[in-house]
């Protein structure tokens, strides 16, 4: 309950945070929402040396369309990104995912950039951020560079972020018309991580087929996954039941879920199955303007 | 004519003042000055040998200030203490650890961090020791051996049966139909919102206070002067606002007596309160009862016989709080609604390297464990025989006019009428209409099913003829004063957790005294102020305390008479009680009011009687009380997923006489949730290393509102004919009736597929894994 | 008992280590206290301010009976650290009423039965302020996701349900109000 001393710092500026976070090598972490690390730290599971409070640094909280991209600020809160018009209407997946994130409470402190980069594979918007093919921009003493999604998350805990590094925002290929997405989580009780939970965005064509599909699974393995089969078999497919069918089984052969207090492996498989192809169905619903 | 606040009202609660501002006082609210800190440093082990502990680096951190370990009280002779099932417990282990996550160091610091931080930093060596879990292997005569202590070196603590083993295998032997099952309840943690705790206190005279989370006050510090040597009169245990119980806060834990060696050895005040983990990994538990059990029909379906064999998984020491003469609590009220002629019931407790078991968790003393099975084995049985399960009970129920009802098991049911309840609850809910709908529904393969629930339970604990708890009678106390401006000060010997008591007793005297019940002031809690009484659970309060306010008030209301008669100049005979008043008999007008007599009684007694307005009843209850209900619950199945959703629950109950309708809603809204939680959700498990799963909120799954239903209630009321004012209790009855209701739901739904089992708590992989292993996709 | 068995104690120093300085304002009263960083929210209402309505009954997060208004917005205190609140409005559950007066979601859990023990109530309420504030008229299923952070062992959720409607009636009611 009670968590160990640390030194703590709330720079104003990203370069301060940064600055900090070289001069601890390693050993120091960054609080956001705070409510991944903060009940780690009370369970004694992480006893970081030194806490960087980024939220007093302004301006990495925003949602909004840029060009050909959504940005979204690492700093805004699952709630602020549940309550976006943008991303109600336009990219629902991410408000699927985002109410079903916790319980209302921890999402009104829990950060995008929290959620992205915390490693964990029970963490609902990496699987989002995946079938999405976001890009994460993080910023570090040796400047900015841009990650896709596809390649930020390597094990379980484990990300590509360095130890020095900030992720500062997501970025989303922008909606246009004929995209869709959702998600549907299956969850023991609200604020459980995922028994199985699928992610999908479609976009569509101008002749009404699926142009692109992203699946991606969220704790199903050590990392969220994405489901490059069950995406591939979608191209240029009608959408019809048997398709959807199809891309579930694909998604659950991708899945490698481990068998634990939530269930058998072989459990979560079926479940991927079935919530791949209701996914699907309701994110080509939405593409297709009928939601 | 009603007097306000009386009896059948839903008064405002009285409690909610304070509580809705905040103002509560817990035990973690209190502060004293200079008050310090208990933390515990436990075991990862299940089982394992001490091999040292080193405390200098805990020592070194800034604010601690004592770790004391088992040899240290070994020394004072306090490492081991009595249970209240007259079983020992240690209270820190000299050489040997029993259980994952038991108390092993405790770490006294001048703050809750400091404390903390000294628990993280002792250092213990230990050697494991092969560990018992599965309590059938525990039995087996190599297994190693939990209590070497004990001079019998085996497992099996005790052996219990109660009715006609051979009667009963005879009749079974004859029977058309048999069905047999085995139940599994597992272990689970009553998980009240508030964590066990205490402030030790010694005073400069050596005068003991312990605020403690305590539903029983005064057996506590009885069995404190016992254990301790302090003298009985030098110990006042208060308990205060209680967030919660539910049975959790009856057992003496190891924490209370480690704070209170260190309040004496520090001279300071020492407070414990126990993280959730600590909650979830050593205390608060219940269940973990392993059931065989099977029932005997004619050809007719007309139940014949019952025959039950249990094995009860108690952990490394039987401390459960059961009635002495009963091990296995009242779980031989397992007859049920039924009129079995014959029955038999067996119960072996074993010790397991697992913490405490205990009865909590709203079980009235095994009586969930009971109606579980029984109720479970009835719709198997009417499913076998292809009757609908509504119909075969009410076929079969004890019917009104055999009240009082001896069962076969030897308890006599005082009052009930179980057809009545059904009927109810099946109209509010439109069977007919739901067995339709289900018709349809499986014509097309979806799975909807529907599961009743027809307990009896049996609560009220009890008469002196039967029934003690460490030789301490049960009986139940209430002492009244009511002052000369009229107003009333009431004292028990129960301890409310949340049930409303100072609203509702203050009810039962406003109905009896004719005050007013804002005049009535409540108080429990305090042994230096409470008359003695054996406390709040196993729904024992409205039975027992309830029958003693009203006794007490009628001891009042004769010598109210007395004075009254005096002042208005009439012998007392001439004197009725009417209409909250005393009246001149055929002369109304020529009244006066208990106030005018509690004046009179300080300032004009009446010749021959005493100054002074009070009395005090000690309520020796002549019989238990058997509240019932029928509850009907509708689930429908997610294939896909296995997902089980209760899209509706009727819960009709009879508690006899209603004192506050509102509260008597409140717990069975309450119940209910806690009859939901172990059907679906909860569940506390060790693997064959004793490894803990669900030792946090985090895998010990707590429903929150989104997993509840939309309880509806419905009632009948048939008065308890031995209760003064016909009153049962009911905060239980949810608990012990809802499991069997949502079971047998999910099973009716799977019925088609022939399932008749699955032990809760249903999960959906369960669901799913009897549907695929039946080859349905 | 036999004390001299154990060592008599005396105490040392309170705890040391990094400190810091922070400015709350609780409840409309601005308080300027040194804590650790460690320190929780939750610790620093309940017992260095003496607020001790707001409660803890679990240490993962779950239970949401540390549940305060930061800024308005409803968080579980417990998974807050005081230096967070540095600079920022607290509102705990002793700082509902208003001029001796109960606040409409207080009247509300009176009135409709929606606490038994109590323990769970303060954060549960000061969940319902934050979601009347946001939605004047939640339908029940809104209101029992509003309070999915929030655990009850006590009422079964129902009568809560009905103590938010109340208020939500009673708040509509009344012209303008302020939550």
């Amino acid at each position: 309950m009670i968590p160990p001393k640390f030194d703590y710092y709330a720079p104003g500026t990203l370069d301060e945070a940064i600055g900090l976070l070289e001069r601890h090598q390693g050993e120091a972490k960054v609080l956001a929402g705070g409510q991944s690390l903060l009940p780690l730290m009370k369970l004694r599971l992480a006893e970081p040396k030194a806490l960087i409070d980024i939220n007093r640094i302004p301006k990495l909280a925003y949602i909004r369309e840029e060009g050909e991209q959504l940005r979204i600020g690492a700093a805004t809160k699952i709630n602020a990104l549940n309550d976006s018009e943008v991303i109600r209407t336009h990219y629902p997946l991410f408000s699927d995912a985002g109410m079903h994130i916790a319980d209302p409470l921890v999402r009104n402190m829990g950060t995008v950039g929290g959620n992205v980069c915390h490693g964990d594979p029970g963490n609902d918007l990496p699987a989002c951020m995946l079938a999405s093919g976001a890009s994460f921009v993080v910023r570090g003493p040796s400047g900015e560079r841009a990650l896709a999604a596809k390649e930020f998350y390597r094990d379980t805990f484990v990300t590509a972020l360095e130890p020095s590094e900030i992720l500062t925002e997501v970025r989303l290929p922008k909606y246009r018309a004929g995209d869709g997405g959702a998600y549907l989580k299956m969850e023991r009780k609200v604020g459980d991580f995922a028994i199985a939970a699928v992610a999908a965005r479609l976009r569509s064509d101008a002749k009404g087929t699926i142009a692109e599909a992203g699946i991606a699974l969220t704790n199903a393995g050590p990392t969220a996954i994405l489901a490059v089969k069950a995406g591939e078999r979608l191209a240029n497919r009608a959408g019809t039941d048997a398709d959807f069918l199809d891309s579930g089984r694909l998604a659950a052969e991708a899945a490698q879920p481990t068998s634990d207090l939530r269930g058998p492996a072989e459990f979560k498989k079926a479940v991927i199955q079935t919530l791949t192809q209701r996914t699907l169905q309701r994110a080509w619903e939405r593409a297709k303007g009928r939601s | 004519m009603t007097i306000h606040g009386g009896i059948g009202q839903s008064l405002q609660r009285k409690e909610d003042a304070r509580l809705i501002r905040g103002k509560g006082n817990y035990v973690d609210d209190i502060q004293l000055p200079g008050m310090l800190y208990l933390d515990f440093t436990r075991s990862p082990y299940a089982h394992a040998t001490i091999k040292a502990i080193r405390t200098e680096k805990a020592l070194k951190l800034p604010g601690v200030l004592a770790v004391v370990t088992g040899k240290d009280l070994d020394a004072a002779k306090l490492a081991w203490m009595p249970t209240l099932m007259s079983d020992t417990q240690m209270v820190l282990p000299i050489d040997t650890v029993m259980f994952q996550g038991q108390e092993v160091a405790a770490v006294v610091g001048d703050s809750r961090y400091s404390a903390a931080d000294g628990a993280a930093a002792v250092e213990i060596d230990y050697d494991p020791l092969p560990v018992v879990i599965d309590p059938f292997k525990a039995l087996d005569p190599n297994a190693p051996i939990v209590r070497p202590d004990k001079p019998k070196k085996s497992n099996h603590i005790w052996h219990w049966e109660v009715g006609d083993q051979k009667g009963t295998e005879e009749l079974l032997a004859k029977s058309a139909t048999v069905v047999k099952q085995e139940f599994y309840l597992p272990r689970i943690n009553v998980s009240s919102i508030e964590t066990c705790g205490c402030v030790a206190a010694f005073d400069p005279m050596g005068r003991l206070t312990v605020w403690m989370t305590t539903q029983a006050p005064h057996a506590i510090r009885t069995v404190f002067a016992l254990v301790s040597g302090i003298p009985e009169n030098k110990i006042r245990i208060i308990s205060p606002d209680l967030g919660g119980g539910f049975g959790g806060k009856v057992p003496v834990y190891p924490g209370y007596v480690v704070a209170v060696v260190a309040a004496l050895t520090t001279g300071k005040p020492v407070k414990w309160v126990e993280d959730r983990m600590d909650n979830l990994l050593s205390s608060s538990f219940a269940r973990d009862y392993h059931i065989s059990a099977e029932i005997g029909a004619t050809a007719d379906g007309k139940l014949t016989a019952l025959r039950v064999k249990t094995v009860a998984d108690h952990g490394y020491t039987d401390a459960a709080a059961n009635p002495s003469k009963f091990p296995a609590g009242l779980f031989h009220i397992i007859t049920g609604s039924y009129p079995f002629e014959k029955a038999f019931v067996e119960v072996d407790g074993v010790y397991t390297n697992k913490p405490p078991g205990g009865i909590a968790y709203r079980c009235s003393f095994r009586v969930t464990e009971a109606a579980y099975a029984i109720e479970r084995l009835v719709d198997i049985l009417a499913h076998k025989i292809q009757m609908d399960p509504a119909e075969f009970r009410l076929k079969n129920f004890i019917p009104p006019s055999a009240f009082p009802y001896k069962s076969a098991l030897g308890w006599t049911y005082d009052s009930g009428n179980y057809g009545g309840a059904l009927h109810k609850a099946m109209e509010m809910i439109d069977y007919a209409g739901l067995r339709r709908e289900q018709a349809e529904k499986r014509k097309r393969g979806e799975l909807m099913g529907i599961g009743i629930s027809s307990f009896t339970e049996i609560v009220g604990a009890g008469p002196s003829h039967t029934f003690d708890i460490l030789g301490l009678k049960m009986f139940e106390s209430c002492e009244i004063r009511i002052h000369p401006t009229g107003k009333v000060m009431a004292r028990f010997g129960t301890k409310s957790q949340g049930q409303g008591h100072e609203t509702t007793y203050s009810q039962i005297l406003a109905e009896e005294l004719g005050i007013p019940a804002e005049n009535i002031s409540i108080e429990e809690g305090d042994t230096d102020t409470a008359p003695y009484g054996l406390g709040t659970y196993a729904s024992r309060s409205t039975p027992t305390a309830g029958a003693a306010a009203v006794i007490a008030s009628r001891k009042i209301r004769e010598k109210a008479q007395k004075i009254a008669a005096h002042l208005l100049e009439v012998s007392p005979n001439d004197v009725e009680w009417k209409d909250y008043k005393f009246q001149v008999k055929g002369v109304p007008e020529k009244s006066k009011t208990m106030a005018d007599v509690a004046f009179a009684a300080y300032t004009n007694p009446a010749p021959g009687t005493e100054a002074g307005l009070e009395a005090v009843d000690y309520y020796d209850p002549p019989n238990m009380t058997y509240p019932f209900g029928s509850y009907v619950c509708v689930v429908d199945i997610d294939k896909g997923t296995g997902q089980v959703k209760v899209r509706r629950f009727v819960a009709v109950d009879d508690c006899g006489t209603i004192i506050n309708p509102m509260i008597v809603e409140g717990q069975i809204h309450g119940g209910l949730n806690m009859g939901l939680a172990p059907a679906l959700y909860e569940q506390i498990s060790y693997d064959e290393n004793g490894n803990m799963r669900g030792s946090s909120f985090l895998d010990y799954l707590v429903p929150t509102a989104v997993e509840s239903p939309h309880w509806e209630t419905g009632k009948t009321t048939t008065p308890s004919p031995h209760h003064p004012i016909g009153a049962k209790g009911v905060g239980e009855s949810p608990t012990v009736g809802a499991p069997a209701a949502i079971v047998n739901a999910v099973i009716d739904a799977l019925a088609p597929y022939g399932v008749t089992n699955i032990d809760i708590p249903i999960y959906p992989w369960k669901v799913w894994q009897v549907l695929h292993d039946k080859g349905v996709s | 008992m036999a004390s001299t068995a154990i060592p008599r104690l005396t105490a040392t120093a309170p705890s040391s280590g990094p400190i810091q300085q922070v400015t709350v304002t609780v409840n409309d009263v601005p308080f300027t206290m040194q804590v650790e960083p460690r320190t929780l929210l939750v610790h620093f209402l309940r017992d260095s301010l003496g607020l001790t309505g707001t409660h803890i009954g679990c240490d993962t997060t779950h239970c949401g009976a540390c549940t305060v208004l930061v800024d308005d917005t409803p968080v579980k205190s417990c998974t807050v650290l005081a230096v967070q609140a540095n600079g920022r409005k607290v509102r705990t559950v002793e700082g509902l009423e208003a001029n001796g007066k109960l606040h409409p979601v207080q009247e509300g859990f009176t009135v409709e039965h929606g606490l038994q023990c109590g323990f769970c109530t303060p954060g549960m309420m000061m969940t319902s302020v934050a979601l009347l504030a946001r939605n004047p008229n939640p339908s029940e299923e809104e209101i029992r996701r509003a309070i999915s952070g929030n655990l009850c062992r006590c009422t079964g959720y129902m009568n809560i349900v009905k103590a938010i409607q109340h208020a939500a009636q009673a708040q509509s009611g009344a012209s303008g109000g302020k939550p």
